[in-house]
């Protein structure tokens, strides 16, 4: 018999014991993954090469403050800026307020929005549609498929925020990168409905020349309209849609706590199940060492079976947490805060070796004493 | 006849290292999902209970939100003093308060950046319409000077809110003549200042709001469908109540991923439970098989051991409850999705909040018990006593 087949054997002599911990552990290393993959999609993703290239410029107070249309050419006769294009939150209904007929609307200028959303993709003649009818709309191929949308179909969105009532018809279906996707239509349709917000936009989304560009242009913008009546903040894309996370509160805090209360509640569970384990074998360990085992190798035996059914549970949970961040993702209540989710294979792995470490800590205590135990004391010990 | 609870919690003496472990793994997913509810109840709290049962807020029609609203105008006001069901004031004037809301930026004190903040323009009737809203310190702003009135909450939360104290809001500067609490409503994150005073700045022939005191709960749902069907205001009327209620719709992503944090927790926790159980049981075969021989039924034995992972699970929300007594109360901040601006509320473990927790944990316990106890039960005396 081999060691690691010894090992492995050990692992399984009690298995609803193995099976009952390697589940405690997988569902709270699913937890942790979870987790990752929130922070991660949250604080780490780069977005995409496109993406880096633009920046959003705001009302200083927020995004419910509008700006002028007239600070459009003015940014855009600025050094950097390739294009410059106005967008305005509509926030209307769509046939009532359930959470899975919520979506991102936006009104815009559908003649520059493809110029500055390199990333966005649609077939030019459905482009030129929407371009030459102004109470048309585009939708993404995404929100196209959940409402069941075709060219030509009508779209009623009745306004909250604006005293509008959106009448649209669908032009076009583009796709667009996470993040941006909805529906688009023209501001027009709020200048005229709304007299009131007539040469007022939500904010505007800046293509720069390179990527660089992007902070000295973001501090130039502000700089410029700082001492006006309506002052700016302008910030690269990344950084704006952190900050529509950071509304919701102290995240990162939240996210943290729950990481360390997993992990400790799988500590205690893993150290748990070793100790448990250990001190049945008491005598067989006394055995292994009259048998001519050294203490280093009993050491081992035990510290890579705990390793090996703690990393196993974190595989497990892993696994199991694609399912649920795929659920999460597809499910109405978290609205457009999970979207696009996924969790990805370095998360994974992390996942894996965290519960390999925490195999790794939890068994140390008792197969220390198991392996320094008097061998007579062990022969004589009763279960 | 019972199996004596003491034999249970003996047991759980002796095997000392396992009943904390497991106790303390419960103790955990009990925080956590106290953390959780705390947080939401504070939410539901500040939002819910926010709003005078006899108040009916106008807003333009179609508009849900005092922020985006813009449109009651001027010209309105007699109409509406004029409506019937209107409350009078000591001088009896009509309990009528045109409002006007604007959000600006405040630098929190301690250092983590700006934050948005309600500024709510109000006339003297409108302090009136809020009764519950005491004054603690300084006085009420003047009408006609450029004087604010500070939350406790923002008074502690930002910088330069003390009184006396200078903050730009508009066109200039308002000096903090006073610190008003509102015990824990919504208006907990506002600032108040006198709305003829903003009317000059901005030149503004509208309200974005306006506010009228009904003589009772009932006059106020009539006076609510008056005005919505009075067809020369072109305005929506709403009890206060309803409307704040419809704000607490801002902690859905912490409800959504909190319920699963917890349910993916206490499934975790509950294994682990099955485990120490199932371990117990090993341990005491013989003992169990005694039992029996000395005439304990096979229900008593389950029931002793379903109690005794009870009484685990039990300690764990003990430990778990106590675990999370020094946040109770702490205020944290969120941003309210209809003002857009920073929403106050504190951690508030109600008495609602710790019972949900006993029971999760008891839940947990019953299931972690269930199967080990069954198979107690169930073992044959003869085999047990041999083993």
């Amino acid at each position: 018999m081999t060691l690691t087949r010894f090992v492995r054997k050990n692992a399984l002599r009690n298995k609803r014991r193995s099976i009952l911990t390697l589940l405690s552990i997988g569902f709270s290393l699913l937890l942790l993954t979870v987790m990752m993959t929130i922070w991660r999609a949250f604080y780490m993703s780069d977005g995409t090469a496109e993406s880096a290239n633009r920046l959003i410029v705001r009302h200083k107070v927020s995004m419910a403050n509008f700006l002028p249309i007239s600070y459009r050419e003015k940014i855009r006769s600025m050094p950097g800026v390739k294009h410059v294009v106005n967008l305005t939150w509509f926030g209307g209904q769509y046939k009532d307020n359930k959470p899975e007929n919520f979506f991102a609307e936006y009104a815009t200028d559908p003649q520059e929005v493809f110029q500055v959303f390199t990333d966005f993709e649609i077939p030019p003649d459905q482009l030129e549609a929407w371009q030459k009818d102004r109470a048309g709309c585009i939708v993404d191929t995404d929100l196209a498929k959940r409402h069941n949308w075709k060219i030509g179909d009508r779209i009623v969105l009745k306004g909250s925020i604006f005293p509008v009532n959106a009448e649209l018809t669908v032009r076009g279906i583009f796709t667009a990168p996470p993040g941006m996707s909805g529906l688009y239509f023209n501001n027009i349709y709020i200048d005229e409905g709304y007299p009131r917000v007539k040469g007022y936009v939500g904010w505007f989304t800046v293509l720069a020349d390179s990527p660089q560009a992007v902070s000295g242009l973001a501090k130039s913008i502000d700089e410029t309209f700082r001492n006006s009546d309506r002052p700016t903040k302008s910030e690269s894309e990344k950084a704006f849609n952190l900050s529509w996370i950071a509304m919701l509160g102290n995240v990162k805090a939240f996210i943290l706590s729950i990481c360390m209360a997993v992990v400790f509640a799988t500590l205690l569970v893993s150290a748990n199940t070793m100790a448990m384990s250990i001190r049945e074998r008491t005598r067989e360990v006394a055995l292994l060492k009259t048998l001519g085992f050294t203490r280093g190798t009993v050491l081992a035996l035990f510290m890579s079976e705990s390793i090996g059914l703690a990393a196993c549970g974190g595989l497990l949970g892993a696994l199991a947490a694609s399912v649920v961040v795929r659920g999460m993702a597809a499910s109405p209540q978290g609205g457009l805060l999970f979207q696009n989710m996924k969790v990805t294979l370095p998360t994974m792995l992390v996942a894996t070796l965290v519960g390999a470490v925490v195999g790794l800590v939890s068994a140390f205590v008792p197969a220390y004493n198991a392996s320094r135990g008097n061998i007579v004391d062990g022969l004589r010990h009763i279960g | 006849m019972a199996v004596p609870l003491q034999y249970n919690i003996r047991n759980l003496l002796l095997r000392k290292g396992a009943t904390v472990m497991t106790a303390l793994g419960i103790a955990l997913t009990v925080t956590t999902a106290i953390f959780i509810m705390a947080l939401l109840a504070g939410l539901r709290d500040a939002f819910a209970t926010s709003g005078e049962p006899n108040n009916v807020l106008v807003l333009r029609k179609g508009s849900t939100s005092e922020l985006t609203a813009g449109g009651v105008s001027r010209d309105a006001l007699p109409v509406i003093k004029d409506l019937p069901g209107v409350a009078r004031d000591a001088q009896g004037q009509p309990m009528v308060s045109g409002e006007d809301i604007t959000v600006i930026v405040l630098p929190r004190t301690d250092g983590t950046g700006e934050t948005n903040v309600t500024v709510r323009f109000m006339t003297p009737t409108g302090i009136e319409l809020r009764p519950r809203v005491k004054l603690t310190e300084g006085r009420w702003f003047t009408p006609g000077q450029r004087e604010i009135v500070v939350s406790k909450s923002i008074h502690k939360r930002f910088a330069q809110a003390n009184l006396g104290d200078q903050i730009w809001i508009g066109k200039g500067n308002w000096t903090v003549v006073g610190i008003f609490d509102s015990g824990g409503s919504a208006h907990d994150s506002e600032i108040w200042a006198d709305i003829n005073q903003l009317a000059s700045d901005y030149d503004r022939t509208y309200y974005n709001s306006v506010y009228i005191g009904a003589t009772d709960p009932v006059a106020a749902d009539a006076l609510k469908n008056r005005v919505t069907n009075d067809q020369r205001l072109e305005l929506s009327g709403m009890l206060e109540t309803d409307y704040f209620a419809e704000q607490t719709s801002t902690g859905r992503p912490i409800k959504f991923v909190g319920v699963i944090v917890a349910v993916i927790m206490a499934i975790g926790s509950c294994f682990a439970a099955m485990n120490t159980m199932y371990a117990a049981v090993a341990y005491r075969s013989r003992e169990i098989a005694t039992l029996r021989v000395i005439g304990f039924s096979r229900p008593s034995i389950l029931t002793s051991f379903v109690l005794e992972s009870l009484l685990l699970s039990l300690l764990g929300a003990l430990v778990g409850i106590v675990l999370m007594l020094p946040f109770n109360g702490m205020t944290t901040g969120t941003q309210n999705p209809v003002t857009r601006s920073e929403a106050v509320f504190s951690l508030r473990m109600t008495p609602f909040v710790v019972g949900s927790a006993v029971v999760f944990a008891v839940l947990m316990g019953l299931f972690g018990g269930l199967a080990p106890a069954w198979h107690a039960a169930r073992r044959e005396i003869l085999a047990s006593l041999r083993d």
